[in-house]
């Protein structure tokens, strides 16, 4: 059975506001594939005010489909469309204490039950846009067509650029072989042939070497393991200087602390190794189920600062006490 | 976990290790600690113990040798060996002939080997889960490996005539695997009236540990070993013996062969008793496989308009274990592969649930889930986007037609 929190379970057992609401003036129906899950829900909203003043679900799935729909309209009610809209999959996922990686999508199916019952209160036609498949990634709740299309929209071609981009793969590498065979259907899709380097991708073995360096311990010279990253894209040498980066760094890492200070975390620069950041994550992030996306979001903002390919990569404590920080 | 004297209905899934089964076991991890290779009297007591489990296995199956009977780490790996063994013994031979319904420790193994070059026949199966022994036939060649078919099937209970469709792989010159995990210790077997070739099993499924399974290899069949590296198991199987467990499924063997008129009496009653009266406290569910033909202690309910998942989570809480085939509960993307095959509908295939009981089970737990079900059943019901208050909306696929992600 799924490790489910006890907020979960008691949405499921107990849901609020089941069943569709009387005189409702706006209904969403969304299901999800990944689950055969189906999720409707029906909101009364006050056209004067657009307060949803009433909300109510019906669902047919499992019991993170049930609990996360209770918890939407508990977040929901009382709210004006606009700050319902900007209700996240993540909030709902946070006002349940967590989900498991595989159940994330439960909360997405919530919020797009919420968009198309909104645009239907508008009278607009919901198109949705989030494309779901099999998760790939466990660690940090990467499914397939994420990978795919991020693929095909950076041409990359090696587990590392994928674990680069989209974060798949960079965890217990696990996934590695199922990584490899989409490089291998994509790379074959455009006439080219998927070529594995020989050992690791040197994402793990960056890592290792980084926390011995810090302690001036010789590095490790086992260069087998050292893949060389196939991709002529994104190569391109930076023009700035360091002092110049590491601005850019700080910049980005500026722009989305409040919301993680929101949340009671932090990130802190610790290195800019060539293209490795390497960070050390605080407070509430520490221990976050959700540190990959937030890790994500940062390692995108800081590409968008400096306008070259970065990774950004999370010390953990043993590594941080290894090099004396 | 809650009451943990909880009504276990799960036995498909694992078994709970036999107190005769486990007082056996315990000498062999302590006094007899011995490598059963070994020469001196440390080994060689442990190494009689294994051979006593070995008889006590070829007992149950009804094999003609106890040679033929090759202990592993589990079902998955028989099936392995099996299925490798027969296509590196034959190298000229590129398909493999397997069913549509088969446990992933086959079907996992075939997509791997289609990916390698070689061919997969996946028989299908009717509505009620039957192969079509005429199409199986006419797929009988000179290329064909091996021929791979389940007893009976893990999920629906369904029993395969795989007695008669050995015979005529036999006829035709090819070889035949069943993985009889779910059937061994369940129904008779008697493998030397018989032309099957390989059988697997798996100990944790009849009331001894987690971690030992055994190969039947017919004399003469011919084999090469998955695991190489050592004499034991007559150098087809490499690595010590796990003594212990050895021992343990030998005694389960045993215990098991005392039962099976038990098994196909009293379990099989208290399975018709639990079967009809939740068809008759609940409406709109069915049976789903062959209810004619199938194990005495498995029944699989699909109830329409509800997910699976969520009746085991409200079971759970009422302290009863059973299974499902919704997609949710195996996190893949897909509701049961076997359900698929059958042809349940969408939303009534989210909501299988197996129930498979055991010696151990009673009359009086068998009504308290009759009594238990309409609750939750109903509960999940009034939640569902295909329900209204007396029974299913008018046309369910039209009036809640969801976006699809």
């Amino acid at each position: 059975m799924w490790d489910y929190s006890e907020t979960v379970k008691e949405h499921f057992y107990n849901p609020r506001n089941v069943g569709a609401v009387e005189e409702a003036n706006g209904v969403g129906d969304v299901g999800s594939l990944t689950c055969g899950d189906a999720l409707r829900l029906t909101l009364k909203v006050n056209p004067e005010t657009e307060i949803i003043e009433d909300a109510g679900f019906q669902t047919f799935g499992c019991g993170s489909a049930i609990a996360s729909s209770s918890a939407l309209t508990e977040i929901i009610k009382g709210k004006t469309l606009d700050e319902a809209l900007a209700v996240t999959n993540q909030d709902i996922a946070d006002f349940l204490e967590g989900l498991p990686p595989e159940k994330m999508h439960c909360s997405v199916m919530g919020r797009e039950a919420l968009q198309a019952a909104i645009a239907n209160y508008r009278g607009e036609v919901w198109e949705d846009d989030h494309e779901e498949g099999a998760l790939i990634c466990k660690c940090f709740a990467i499914e397939e067509p994420l990978i795919v299309d991020t693929i095909r929209a950076n041409n990359l071609s090696s587990v590392q650029d994928v674990a680069n981009y989209t974060k798949a793969g960079a965890g217990c590498s696990s996934c590695h072989e199922k990584i490899e065979e989409i490089l291998a259907r994509e790379l074959e899709a455009r006439g080219e042939t998927f070529t594995p380097g020989a050992g690791r991708p040197d994402l793990v073995l960056e890592r290792r070497t980084v926390a011995k360096k810090s302690k001036e311990l010789p590095v490790m010279q086992n260069g087998a393991a050292k893949e060389e990253p196939a991709a002529p894209v994104k190569k391109a040498k930076s023009k700035l200087t360091l002092v110049q980066r590491i601005q850019k760094i700080e910049k980005a890492i500026e722009a989305l602390r409040p919301a993680l200070q929101a949340d009671r975390g932090d990130v802190e620069l610790i290195d800019v190794q060539d293209k490795t950041v390497f960070v050390k994550m605080t407070g509430a992030c520490t221990d976050c189920s959700m540190a990959g996306l937030t890790l994500n979001g940062l390692q995108q903002k800081m590409m968008e600062e400096l306008g070259e390919f970065v990774q950004v990569v999370p010390l953990s404590k043993r590594q941080l006490e290894e090099a004396g920080l | 976990m809650t009451d943990i004297k909880g009504i276990y209905l799960d036995n498909n899934a694992t078994t709970k290790v036999d107190p005769q089964v486990l007082e056996a076991m315990l000498p062999y991890f302590t006094e007899q600690f011995g490598n059963p290779s070994s020469i001196h009297q440390f080994g060689n007591q442990v190494g009689r113990a294994v051979n006593k489990a070995r008889r006590q296995v070829q007992e149950l199956l009804g094999a003609e040798f106890d040679s033929e009977i090759i202990f592993t780490s589990c079902g998955t790996e028989s099936d392995s060996t099996a299925i490798y063994s027969a296509l590196k013994a034959q190298p000229e031979r590129t398909t493999i002939i397997t069913t549509a319904v088969e446990h992933p420790a086959i079907l996992a193994v075939g997509e791997q080997l289609e990916k390698e070059g070689y061919t997969i026949i996946r028989l299908g199966v009717d509505s009620k889960g039957r192969l079509d022994l005429d199409d199986y036939k006419k797929r009988l060649d000179d290329d064909v490996a091996l021929v791979t078919v389940m007893w009976a099937n893990n999920e629906s209970g369904t029993i395969f005539p795989v007695v008669e469709m050995a015979e005529m792989a036999h006829e035709a010159g090819v070889m035949f695997h069943t993985d009889a995990v779910q059937a061994v210790g369940k129904i008779p077997i008697d493998l030397k009236s018989t032309k099957i070739d390989m059988l697997s099993l798996s100990g944790h499924k009849l009331h001894a540990p987690k971690g030992i399974g055994a190969l039947y290899l017919r004399r003469g069949t011919r084999f090469r070993p998955f695991l190489r590296g050592g004499h034991q198991e007559r150098g087809r199987r490499a690595g010590t013996e796990n003594s212990a467990s050895i021992v343990g499924l030998g005694v389960a063997a045993e215990l098991a062969a005392s039962r099976i008129e038990h098994e196909n009496t009293f379990v099989r009653g208290l399975r018709d008793r639990l079967e009809h009266g939740i068809l008759a406290a609940n409406t709109h569910c069915f049976v789903t496989g062959d209810p004619d033909n199938r194990l005495p202690n498995t029944c699989n309910i699909a109830f329409e308009f509800i997910e699976g998942e969520a009746i085991l989570m409200m079971l759970n809480k009422k302290g009863i274990a059973a299974s499902s085939g919704s997609a949710c509960t195996s996190g893949s993307l897909e509701p049961s592969h076997v359900m698929r095959a059958m042809g349940i509908p969408f939303t009534a295939a989210h909501g299988t649930i197996r129930f498979s009981l055991s010696c151990d089970n009673t009359q009086e737990e068998i009504d308290q889930v009759i009594a238990t079900l309409p609750g939750i059943i109903s509960r999940l019901r009034e939640l569902s986007p295909y329900w209204s208050k007396e029974g299913p909306v008018e046309n369910p696929d039209q009036a809640f037609e969801p976006t699809y992600a």
